[in-house]
């Protein structure tokens, strides 16, 4: 059994170490909300926070997370930073598909939690690495300087 | 425009018989997965229900439930829907909840696409009409009911927000109260519509119905569904398209932990497990041998030269007016002054980022289905032939779509889940991976286009164009292809807003072999603009005019796109200088009804890669149900035709796709993508299309630009950079 920590509960789950979480938060704890988009680190659907930066779900084994925590989009909203991202998403109806979201807006979160007021290269930096097949770019950008910008829920 | 528009339209919004009201309530029981958007909670209660049409149903609470019968797979069209019938229905916005329409093609079939469809950028266009007189007969009937109980005339009362008002007495009565009422009142067959200066939701950016569970995890898509005691799949199939398998060894697989199943079926194998980890590494496991078959030596070079050489026959006239080859002189075409050019197209992936899935669970008597579909009854018959159990047996749940762009117009994934299922006990649910989703794709088609042309001064008098490549409709609807000629092939181009008095366009059937070609974003007009709007380009450049100056003198007849052409001339700074290897580009186009101009501007350095400056649109199409869903549509389309036109190709070698995943069939990034503005042009003719149009323009805007950055007029895409780098040969054939 491997004792994980997601969104601030400690869940025992019997799987194999080399498991990536992607599949255990969805196919063996029912959370959808990460999504599988390549399985290789290259489109970022799957992102999720370790102690709140950034990761990529599908390629990180579960034995290797121990006692960090663990937060996914079902959660962020739970924190000042993912709370003003996901209002400014809506704000600025970020979102088409939506099915790149759940990791844009754990970028964005992570890029806040690391950076304030984030300037434009920040912002490239931080978000390359999400795919969105619908091309919402240029809002996504927007949406995170709307949410440096406000004061929080 | 509208390549389908001609076909018999089928009343979508029938009079019911109790019959069929019945079965559609039954149908519409299942609210999977889509949660209820705009109140915090509960469905629709039970009790009376009035359900005029197959599109409302109100309760005796007064809520309001829509059906939606086209499908979310990003373009807002839930919202957008929602806002038509809910304003000749006068209902109270904040009071609206949708659902996904069952499958079931009488009620739900799309009247451009005479199935139930969702496809050619034409929701609106299609049901714009039905879903007016639908939301303006149910509130007919209310207004009836009330005025029956107070004992006035209907004529003394009014609408609004939910409400049946009596004006002069100050009564009123919710819908909700009316219910009993109103379903015993005959709903008019065609009953007055407001008056477009009388709208109170349509025109309004309003937010829409299915973004907020998308920013928090809760959105279900297909991929999602989680039945009890599902299991999970993966699958390989012939990686050469029509192979089968001859050998599986699968004694490693099943010593992995959690695979539960190998199915070997002929033309793929599946590993079910108890979690897609287990799939993937039992997949991975497998040592398996495939006859590949007929196709095992098609490569891209085969398919090249076969179009190549396909394309020098006359094809089948589309368009013929005046005397082509009259105008082009005593030697027609091969005359001295003809200028003529080839445009390439490649073979496309659509890449939507939910990979294809379907989940099905197959018992002797019923089958159930979860899926993101844009062809509700084709995944029906597709899935009930495969289970072998007739379609009154099999029940199928749409949910929010991943991304479509075209993909989710073909079955074929529910029908490889349905054979796996046939064979697992109890529901399972069947992930593509990436590399599969990308490798069998169904391949937005390779076109070469060869244009010709003759210029008096600055003026075109003769116009010939030949489009050579598949015939998508001749295999999705058949009966759409007529005398040879495919009317998605030829939209955009059979009819062009250039007034030139001397025109011919052609089309030329080639299928590519070992592949199958379907719809891709931008359909038909996503090849023809780009050949058209090049050439144009091209032709501007021969007659020594500015590019803009040169398409609005052709376009005295379409003031709409001028008028889009002068806007976008003021907005993108096209008069303004720029530095040395920076261009802007121009197109324009009617598509999909919808009058649009488009200038990027891009730089190329010395290396030849091109970084995008600016992108900047202009767009007419008429009355806008949701203005920012327009924009927000343009944005995206632009970026999608972009991502196209720089990296965009599909290569085959010996039978295989050779891309897999995103490294190496790319997409663009943020840090790639430039402001993008899109400004609307306000008008009151019919709403058009606009889900496909940005795609449609960003293509030849770019490699316009790039011809204006760097004098390389190049003639296929995706761009090749080796053109492009300083000292590379200026031109190409």
């Amino acid at each position: 059994m491997i004792n994980l920590r997601i969104n601030g509960n400690v869940t025992a789950v019997d799987v194999p170490e080399d498991m990536p979480l992607l599949w255990v938060l969805r196919d063996v704890l029912g959370l959808t909300g990460t999504k599988f988009g390549c399985g290789i680190a290259q489109c970022g659907a799957c992102t999720v926070h370790l102690d709140g930066e950034a990761v990529r779900s599908c390629l990180l084994a579960v034995g290797s997370i121990k006692d960090r925590s663990i937060t996914t989009i079902e959660a962020i909203g739970n924190t000042p930073n993912g709370a003003k991202v996901q209002r400014a998403w809506l704000d600025l109806e970020v979102v088409q598909c939506g099915y790149c979201q759940s990791g844009q807006v754990m970028s964005a979160t992570a890029l806040l939690n690391a950076t304030a007021v984030p300037a434009d290269a920040d912002i490239d930096a931080a978000m390359a690495g999400n795919i969105c097949r619908c091309g919402t770019y240029v809002r996504i950008r927007q949406a995170i300087k709307l949410a440096a910008a406000s004061a929080g829920t | 425009m509208n390549p389908i528009g001609s076909f018999p339209a089928r009343d979508v919004v029938p009079n019911l018989s109790r019959r069929d009201f019945l079965e559609m309530a039954a149908a519409t029981t299942f609210v999977f997965g889509f949660s209820v958007p705009l109140r915090a909670s509960g469905a629709v209660t039970g009790g009376a229900i009035f359900a005029p049409n197959a599109f409302i149903r109100i309760n005796r609470q007064g809520e309001v439930t829509l059906i939606m019968p086209q499908v979310e797979m990003g373009q807002g069209t839930y919202t957008s829907i929602s806002m038509i019938l809910a304003e000749e229905l006068d209902a109270d916005w904040g009071r609206v909840r949708v659902e996904h329409a069952p499958a079931n093609e009488k009620l739900y079939a799309n009247p451009d696409l005479s199935i139930q469809a969702t496809g050619n950028s034409n929701s609106i266009r299609a049901f714009w009409k039905p879903l007016r007189l639908a939301g303006a007969a149910t509130r007919a009937c209310f207004v009836e009911a009330a005025a029956r109980s107070w004992g006035i005339s209907s004529a003394e009362c009014r609408t609004e927000g939910g409400k049946v008002i009596h004006d002069r007495s100050g009564r009123t009565l919710d819908y909700g109260a009316l219910v009993d009422r109103a379903a015993a009142v005959t709903p008019p067959k065609d009953p007055p519509l407001k008056d477009p200066g009388a709208f109170r939701l349509i025109g309004r950016p309003l937010k829409r119905l299915d973004t907020p569970d998308k920013v928090n995890g809760k959105a279900t898509y297909g991929i999602d569904a989680l039945p009890p005691g599902v299991k999970f799949a993966t699958l390989a199939a012939s990686p050469v398209l029509g192979g089968t398998v001859a050998h599986v060894d699968d004694g490693r697989a099943r010593a992995i932990p959690g695979v539960r199943q190998i199915v070997v079926l002929d033309d793929l194998v599946a590993v079910v497990g108890d979690h897609m980890w287990a799939a993937k590494c039992g997949l991975e496991a497998l040592d398996i041998r495939w006859n590949e078959g007929p196709n095992a030596g098609v490569s891209s070079e085969l398919i090249w030269s076969r179009l190549r050489s396909a394309s020098v026959r006359d094809g089948a006239v589309a368009k013929d007016v005046g005397n082509v080859d009259k105008a082009f002189g005593d030697r027609g075409e091969s005359s001295n002054d003809v200028v003529t050019a080839a445009f390439e197209m490649p073979l496309l992936a659509h890449a939507c980022m939910e990979p294809l899935n379907c989940t099905v669970h197959i018992s002797a008597t019923s089958a159930e289905v979860w899926i993101g579909t844009q062809v509700m009854e084709r995944v029906h018959a597709a899935v009930a032939k495969a289970a072998g159990l007739p379609e009154s047996q099999v029940t199928v749940h749409n949910h929010l779509i991943g991304g479509g762009f075209g993909r989710k117009l073909e079955p074929d994934m529910a029908y490889s889940a349905a054979r796996i299922a046939k064979h697992v006990d109890g529901p399972v649910k069947v992930v593509w991976t990436r590399e599969e989703d990308i490798r069998h794709d169904i391949y937005r088609p390779v076109y070469r286009d060869i244009l010709w042309a003759r210029l008096e001064g600055e003026r075109i008098v003769s116009w010939k164009h030949r489009i050579s490549g598949s015939a998508v409709m001749a295999r999705f609807l058949p009966a759409f292809f007529q005398k040879g000629v495919d009317p998605d092939g030829v939209d955009s181009a059979q009819d062009i807003p250039y007034d030139i008095p001397n025109r011919r366009v052609e089309f030329n059937r080639e299928e590519p072999p070992g592949i199958i070609t379907g719809f891709w974003r931008g359909v038909g007009p996503n090849n023809n603009v780009f050949a058209i709007e090049s050439f144009i380009e091209e032709l501007a450049r021969k007659a020594g005019k500015d590019s803009i100056a040169f398409r609005r003198a052709h376009l005295d007849k379409t003031p709409r796109l001028q008028a889009a052409l002068d806007l976008v001339r003021e907005k993108s700074g096209w008069d303004t200088p720029l530095p040395a290897r920076c261009g802007r580009g121009v197109a324009a186009q009617i598509s999909f009804a919808s009058f649009i101009a488009t200038v990027v501007e891009c730089e190329v350095d010395e290396a030849g890669e091109v970084k995008l400056r600016r992108v900047t649109s202009a767009v007419d199409t008429g009355i806008t149900v949701n203005p920012d869903t327009v924009m927000a549509q343009l944005q995206g389309g632009l970026v999608f035709g972009l991502t196209a036109g720089l990296y965009g190709e599909i290569t085959l070698k010996e039978g295989r796709v050779q891309q897999s995943n995103f490294h190496d069939y790319r997409m663009l990034r943020i840090d790639q993508v430039p402001r993008i503005d899109v400004h609307l042009i306000k008008s009151g003719e019919g709403p058009g299309g606009i889900g496909e149009t940005g795609a449609t323009a960003s293509i030849p805007a770019l490699r316009n630009a790039i011809y204006a950055a760097t004098g390389v007029a190049l003639r296929r895409m995706p761009v090749d950079r080796s053109l492009l780098a300083v000292g590379a040969p200026t031109s190409r054939t």
